[in-house]
């Protein structure tokens, strides 16, 4: 017979606990929250992220969204105040023990924030959710460093001035061999993931800052960091929570680094959905200067259960 | 298999992209056959996607731990379990044949390995193939095999956890209660090589 049971009995009281305590949190902040499609008719040309493709039977084609940054960002530019919202979003063949192709995203921006502002608001809010139930985890310490300093003190390698090759030796020095060519950015998240975060004390918190500019995304260049860009990450253990920018608000530099990704797609034979043209209108009517994170609900509620599967948290996992 | 095709002169090889893996799926990786123990796919939010993935090596038993960038495509090896029934042992190779289409097979004693102590003539085994030669066999759960060597026991004597060493018919030799005497049958258990019951 189908086992039709859902899977997550233990976490659900927690995660609508986690839900109202999020916007708690945000009402007494007066963070305003909003909602915005999930279906949209472009998509981000980010190749490490794959849409979900929607197909209505006419024949219309939509995405579905894999965050909401787009839209909030064009309801920043339309004069919104600081913002949030919960929202689902999809990333195709992201399936596994701590991924699930649908999951709960929690998005928000602070206007005249930076990146370095923002993440220790993120840290407060981790505080204030575990702070809700003597039962949940709390995290023990919070260390900020920055992305090169972390390369430099754990690899002994500048991540900026380093090439693939020679971070490959490094990976290989720590035991990691890895089939298929990778480019700088693949061996630097190759060494992040696989080698630097298992060996993050399993309690704290991690911000990493300022990513190398390859890696910007929609982060602007940092201004005191050359070769640079003003994002963050947060980590809880090895678990990898939120990431955030100092929001890039120049569309010049939003266009060349779409044409950056459109040619990387189209180089590794990606598919090249159509870009979502009004956010670079938004950009051009100007976006104010805030900061943004999205932090991941499932595996924030993860953590404060003290459990290592998404799909223990997730009532009906997709796989 | 839903993995792309290459075809290489004649033969028809199946591949295995990394978003197919699972457990139990056969590989062929640094020209062995191996095993996927067990699969996990890791990925930073905006970064590159890996799978981890701990292999077994069918041939040596061994296992270890391979990092693959996502999307790469593996060859399938070429591996089959097969049924077959144990036939004899010319004193270089163990001989088994398909029962269905009476096809033999000769083993060597590498690929035999511990398997051998437990054989008995018209047992059942599995047998795996890889490209058509055998690669390990494995013999029932359960044999009952007759003793030809043990000491008398002693009632009481406790010396030894109540077990003494008994050397059986196929050559294994295995912890029996001191009760059972040589000359007697006893079931044994394959996979731990246990003593069950006397028969």
């Amino acid at each position: 017979m189908t086992d039709w049971r859902p899977g997550a009995a233990p976490a659900r009281a927690a995660r609508a606990r986690l839900l109202a305590g999020l916007r708690a949190f945000f009402a007494a902040r007066g963070v305003l929250e909003v909602e915005t499609p999930i279906l949209s008719r472009g998509a981000p040309q980010d190749p490490m992220l794959e849409s979900w493709e929607a197909q209505a039977p006419g024949g219309e084609r939509g995405y579905l969204q894999t965050s909401p940054e787009y839209p909030m960002k064009r309801l920043l530019a339309d004069g919104a105040p600081d913002i949030y919202q919960i929202a689902r979003v999809f990333r195709g063949g992201e399936s596994g023990p701590r991924h699930n192709p649908e999951f709960t995203l929690l998005e928000w921006y602070r206007l005249g924030l930076d990146h370095h502002a923002l993440a220790r608001e993120v840290v407060a809010l981790i505080a204030d959710q575990a702070a809700q139930s003597p039962d949940w985890h709390a995290p023990r310490g919070c260390e900020a460093i920055a992305y090169a300093d972390l390369f430099r003190s754990t690899l002994g390698v500048d991540p900026a001035e380093t090439n693939a090759a020679e971070l490959e030796r490094v990976a290989g020095d720590h035991g990691l061999v890895i089939r298929g060519g990778l480019d700088r950015d693949g061996w630097l998240d190759a060494l992040i993931s696989l080698v630097i975060a298992p060996g993050f004390p399993p309690d704290r918190l991690t911000i990493l800052f300022d990513y190398p500019e390859s890696q910007a995304v929609l982060a602007r260049p940092c201004a005191d960091r050359p070769g640079y860009a003003a994002r963050f990450e947060l980590y809880w253990g090895d678990l990898e929570l939120a990431n955030g920018y100092h929001e890039l608000t120049d569309p010049v530099v939003f266009r060349s680094r779409r044409k950056r990704d459109i040619a990387i797609r189209r180089a590794r034979g990606q598919p090249l959905p159509p870009a979502d043209r009004h956010l670079e209108a938004a950009l051009e009517a100007g976006l104010p200067d805030c900061a943004g994170v999205a932090l991941g609900v499932d595996r924030l509620l993860m953590r404060l259960l003290g459990v290592s599967r998404i799909d223990q948290v997730i009532d009906f996992p997709w796989a | 298999m839903s993995a792309p095709r290459i075809i290489e002169g004649q033969r028809v090889m199946a591949t295995y992209s990394t978003n197919e893996f699972k457990a139990g799926l056969k590989l062929l990786l640094d020209g062995d056959p191996q095993a996927i123990v067990e699969n996990e796919f890791v990925k930073p939010g905006k970064g590159q996607a890996f799978s981890r993935v701990k292999l077994r090596n069918l041939r040596t038993g061994r296992v270890l731990e391979k990092t693959f960038k996502s999307g790469e495509s593996v060859e399938a090896a070429d591996v089959m379990d097969t049924e077959m029934q144990y036939l004899y042992n010319d004193g270089e190779f163990w001989h088994f044949m398909v029962p269905d289409t009476f096809e033999q097979y000769a083993v060597g004693e590498a690929a035999l390995g511990d398997s051998g102590q437990w054989l008995k003539e018209q047992d059942i085994c599995t047998v795996t193939l890889w490209n058509g030669e055998p690669l390990s066999v494995v013999p029932p759960s359960f044999t009952e095999l007759k003793i030809t060597q043990c000491d008398p026991g002693l009632r009481g004597d406790t010396a030894q956890g109540g077990t003494k060493p008994a050397t059986l018919e196929s050559g294994a030799v295995v912890k029996v209660p001191l009760f059972v005497e040589e000359g007697e049958t006893v079931k044994v258990d394959t996979r731990n090589g246990e003593y069950v019951s006397r028969v």
